[in-house]
């Protein structure tokens, strides 16, 4: 067992570093020339130059990779184009609001995946069934920002329950978490459900429908349980959709978090912003896979015996 | 044949191939039906204060806030999204299926380096690789088709080096490599055939995932760019606008929701299918 662990973290240190190599690559070595973007159009070759020497661009590029493996444990992301800051600060100042953001997201579509995942299994092919299968593929097929503006238009603007846009109460919290867990909640009410029917298909159900326990406690004791294990190794699979969804819903929203810091880089070429971004997520990503593959041993013990 | 019959007697995938045959045929008859020139900016297409007119008789959907009739630009449209959706997913598909077999059939040094590195890829959100990708690049319509295919060939190589590994622990193959069969004789002959489904399958599915992302990334600006019509840059050139002109959001919205869904109806039950042990597991 610590062996395993052991190889797995191993293993994630392989893949960050993976990472920051594919990074690294795309942000040093595909621009034209960096110093150049950072200098600005009107700069004289002097000024490009020493921008130049300054970020260590005239140093071959083993040490270049190696200053920005030295930089990134630091926390050190590199310099935005057009703000002329540290990556790292404004990416960190940003980090809470959509840590917030993330978390009633994932609120919202693991209790609505839940929810409809149990009731469609427990109603496996009547018309309850159906409908939960067809609005989770709707769910699943609708494009995140026009989610974002049906909603924005449908409970912000005609019916004036919600703020627009903005960021501080409960209320502006609403709109952007239900556009996040909409798409998320289509897949796991899929997952549930399928994971309830091999459960309930099983020996040991039977048997507790033989001994005659109330449905409601086979479901949710005896069943739930064992179903929920496929669905927590989704957690890294689940982050990375929700890094991606972040950066429209914030921008439709005007959350003011890293998916709105990305969008701004976008409309201004900011390639560094939404590299340090991009590392961002893909930190987040590996982590969440390393806590699902962490967590499972300690839930279901089949597992931990192997 | 047998697979369109039976896709016929499922009401939800059938839904699925009338949507998508509609939209193939919005897409290759598009300079037919279309009423006016797509990027036409029409004086008689603005009210007088120079706003996007609503849904009418003479412009069937409303035109944009340019004077462009939205129907004309819709179908247009179509043409980007499906040359996108076929030509990024069929190159996501081939390089899934190439990295896939490879890394599941070769043991050793090659093999791992390649699953390993699909695996590094995967720690990458796909959005956000294909904005860097498409920021660093200025995109174009085929720059955009390459990007959105350099993204989603991940997930692919993936299953189908699962699928792979399986395989070359069968009998038949075992078999086939003591009778003297050379590799390629076993990829071709013997492994290639067996992922086919899930070729298909994916080809299906991943159409529905490319449009998404290319009206996605024209939404945020990074995709198509105006004045080619695209179902994401419609949205995006309007979207400022969206309290005073909604149509011209959730139309074009409508559309894309539509087409992805029926990509991923058709794909669901190509899956039932072809692999009959995945019936009904969603």
């Amino acid at each position: 067992m610590a062996f395993l662990i052991l190889r797995r973290l191993v293993q994630t240190a392989l893949i960050l570093f993976g990472v920051a190599a594919i990074t690294f690559l795309l942000l040093y070595a595909l621009p034209a020339d960096p110093a150049r973007m950072i200098a600005g159009r009107s700069a004289t070759a002097q000024t490009v130059a020493n921008i130049r020497h300054e970020l260590g661009l005239d140093q071959p590029l083993l040490s270049q990779f190696w200053n920005y493996l030295m930089g990134l444990t630091e926390g050190n992301l590199g310099r935005s184009y057009a703000q002329k800051t540290d990556v790292g600060a404004l990416i960190a100042a940003r980090l809470p609001a959509t840590l917030i953001l993330m978390a009633a997201g994932i609120f919202v579509e693991v209790a609505l995946g839940l929810i409809l995942g149990v009731i469609a299994a427990v109603r496996r092919g009547g018309p309850v069934d159906r409908l939960v299968m067809m609005a989770s593929f709707v769910g699943v097929s609708a494009p995140q920002f026009v989610a974002a503006l049906l909603l924005l238009y449908v409970f912000a603007v005609t019916l004036a329950w919600f703020p627009m846009s903005g960021f501080g109460t409960f209320a502006h919290v609403v709109l952007p978490a239900t556009t996040l867990g909409i798409l998320g909640a289509g897949w796991y009410a899929r997952m549930v459900r399928s994971a309830m029917i091999d459960v309930l298909n099983q020996d040991y159900v039977r048997t507790a429908r033989a001994k005659g326990l109330s449905s409601a406690r086979i479901v949710f004791r005896h069943a739930l349980p064992n179903a929920l294990l496929p669905i927590i190794a989704m957690i890294g699979i689940d982050i990375g959709q929700f890094m991606s969804g972040v950066v429209v819903v914030e921008a439709v929203y005007g959350w003011p978090g890293i998916g709105q810091l990305a969008w701004q880089a976008i409309q201004q070429v900011d390639i560094p912003i939404i590299m340090g971004v991009t590392l961002v997520s893909a930190l987040a990503i590996v982590i969440g896979n390393l806590v699902a593959d962490l967590i499972a041993p300690l839930i279901d013990p089949r597992i931990r015996a192997r | 044949m047998r697979i369109l019959k039976s896709m016929i007697r499922q009401p939800s995938a059938l839904f699925g191939l009338a949507i998508v045959a509609l939209v193939i045929f919005m897409a290759v008859a598009a300079p037919l039906i279309a009423p006016y020139n797509p990027d036409e900016q029409m004086f008689d297409g603005l009210t007088l204060e120079g706003a996007p007119m609503p849904p009418s008789a003479q412009f069937l959907l409303g035109t944009d806030t340019l004077g462009r009739d939205l129907f004309s630009r819709l179908l247009y449209g179509a043409r980007t999204s499906l040359i996108i959706g076929l030509v990024a997913n069929g190159i996501a598909v081939a390089i899934g299926l190439l990295i896939g077999i490879l890394s599941g059939y070769m043991r050793g040094l090659v093999g791992n380096a390649l699953i390993r590195f699909t695996d590094l890829m995967m720690a990458f959100p796909a959005l956000l690789l294909a904005i860097v990708l498409a920021a660093l690049l200025r995109p174009s319509l085929w720059i955009v088709a390459m990007v959105i295919a350099l993204v989603n060939w991940v997930q692919v190589a993936r299953i189908v080096y699962t699928e792979t590994r399986g395989l070359v622990e069968r009998d038949f193959i075992l078999a086939e490599r003591s009778l003297g069969a050379g590799h390629l004789r076993i990829l071709f002959h013997h492994i290639l055939p067996h992922l086919m489904p899930t070729a298909i399958v994916w080809g299906t599915l991943g159409i529905a995932t490319t449009v998404l992302l290319e009206a996605t990334l024209s939404f945020l600006g990074i995709g198509v760019q105006p004045p080619t019509p695209s179902w994401g840059n419609i949205i995006f050139e309007s979207q400022s606008y969206f309290q005073a002109a909604p149509w011209l959001v959730f139309i074009p919205g409508a559309v894309i929701l539509l087409t992805a869904l029926s990509f991923n109806l058709v794909g669901d039950a190509l899956r039932d299918i072809l692999d009959p042990t995945q019936r009904g597991r969603g």
